[in-house]
């Protein structure tokens, strides 16, 4: 029986193999010093040779898709995102399981040499099933790497787009930069989203820190503004700048029924009074 | 040292927009445009380098310090090999576009700047020319 010769090796030399395998391992990762502990290293070399001496034993064919292989799978998916939180690389990562090739392959030797067919169909076995797991391995590993990147992505969208509350019932939104249009969009539904979440009445769209307003911005603002209006808030354009205000008129932009004010503080002014508010001194 | 009196940018990005957008204003600073002004020509190479981009599947905007009599000015040259404007009177209508623009960009420009010429050819590209004096 194939399988079980697979797990009579690993049960039968086990110590050994993971004696050389460590080895190796620790030979493979002297540029991973400090980043992985030989103790965290160790243990999982342990973990791993378990849970393969297991699936080796019950497992009915190589298909790591399947239920038996769940543990395993697990374990690997595990050590792939230490890997990756650990800033090891791809091919480091997956030199943990390739690793793995030589002094199993010795052993295997040392059992069965003697029937050559035998020896090379229990390789080539071995192989196949070690090579799908270190696969498994670097999926999950670009997986991670993936995920890793993206929330960054969103951490950074979120970051440049903070909805404040200036007062009760009003939201401010002080914008800055260049509106591109990804941001741009997630900028207004954050916004929108406030609005909702805290019942706003009015939202100040501050655009002090924008520097130039053509015609994608302005089609952006106006957007925004239709849909605060839907929704029966009302909004507020600050930070128009003489220069941005004339430069809307040439472009024919039409802001008209659009209230806008110089600077914040006469947008939150006028917000106070709309929301029948007043500051005391 | 002379600093260069032209010069050309790449419009091969979203990114290339910005980059062309903050020369633009650096070299209107460097001409001592007012403020106002300053604003006008980078807004006018804003529209015109999105359309290049967006329509014209990106290309190149040329620039050069110029001088007409005794003025100086800012002379710049939008250049794409995209599929050209098959109507040019409907483009430079207020409020025309084929997407889903405000269809204000080419006509807002015009109204930005003191020259403004657009040479186009269906299935060759596109070329817009404007200029600003100080
Ligand atoms: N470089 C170009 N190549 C091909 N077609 C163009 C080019 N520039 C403009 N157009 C066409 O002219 C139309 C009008 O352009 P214009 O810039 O005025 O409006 P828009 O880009 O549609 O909207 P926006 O107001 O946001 O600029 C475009 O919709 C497009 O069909
Ligand atoms: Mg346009």
């Amino acid at each position: 029986m194939a399988e079980a010769t697979l797990s009579t090796v690993l049960k039968k030399s086990g110590k050994d193999i993971k004696a050389s395998w460590a080895r190796d391992l620790a030979a493979a990762q002297v540029s991973a010093k400090g980043r992985i502990s030989a103790a965290e290293l160790e243990q999982q070399a342990s973990e791993f040779l378990n849970l393969l001496t297991k699936v080796a034993e019950f497992a009915r064919a190589n298909d790591i898709g399947a239920s038996d292989f769940r543990q395993i799978r697990e374990f690997l998916e595990g050590v792939s995102r230490s890997r990756a939180a650990q800033g090891f690389t791809s091919d480091e990562t997956a030199t943990f399981i390739f690793s793995f090739k030589k002094p199993l392959f010795a052993s295997l030797k040392a059992e069965i040499g003697k029937d050559a067919e035998e020896l090379v169909e229990q390789t080539w076995k071995a192989t196949e099933l070690l090579d799908s797991l270190g696969l498994h391995t670097i999926k999950a590993y670009q997986k991670t790497r993936e995920e890793l990147i993206n929330r960054q992505q969103r951490e950074m969208l979120e970051l440049s787009t903070p909805v404040v509350k200036l007062w009760e019932g009003i939201l401010a939104l002080p914008m800055i930069g260049t509106l591109d249009s990804a941001r741009t969009q997630v900028v207004m539904e954050n916004l929108l989203q406030k609005v909702v979440e805290t019942g706003a009445q009015i939202a100040i769209l501050d655009i002090t820190g924008v520097p130039t307003v053509d015609t994608l911005v302005a089609q952006h603002l106006l957007k925004t503004v239709t849909a605060l209006r839907l929704m029966g808030a009302e909004a507020i354009i600050s930070g128009v700048r003489p220069q941005i205000a004339q430069t809307i008129v040439h472009l024919g932009v039409d802001l008209q029924g659009v209230t806008t004010k110089a600077n914040l503080a006469d947008a939150l002014a006028l917000a106070l009074r709309r929301t029948g508010q007043t500051l005391k001194a | 040292m002379n600093a260069p009196v032209n010069g050309e940018s790449p419009l091969k990005s979203e990114h290339d927009i910005v980059l062309a957008r903050q020369l633009v204003r650096k070299l209107t600073q460097e001409l001592g445009f007012s403020l106002v002004d300053q604003t006008k020509m980078v807004t006018a190479a804003s529209e015109l380098a999105r359309n290049a981009f967006t329509y014209g599947r990106g290309g190149s905007m040329h620039w050069e310090k110029t001088n007409g009599g005794d003025r100086r000015g800012l002379k710049l040259v939008f250049v794409d090999e995209g599929p050209g404007i098959p109507n040019l009177e409907l483009a430079m209508t207020d409020g025309w576009t084929s997407g889903h623009g405000l269809g204000m960009g080419l006509t807002g420009a015009k109204r930005l700047v003191n020259e403004f010429a657009i040479d186009t050819k269906v299935g060759v590209g596109t070329r817009v020319t404007i200029v600003r004096w100080k």
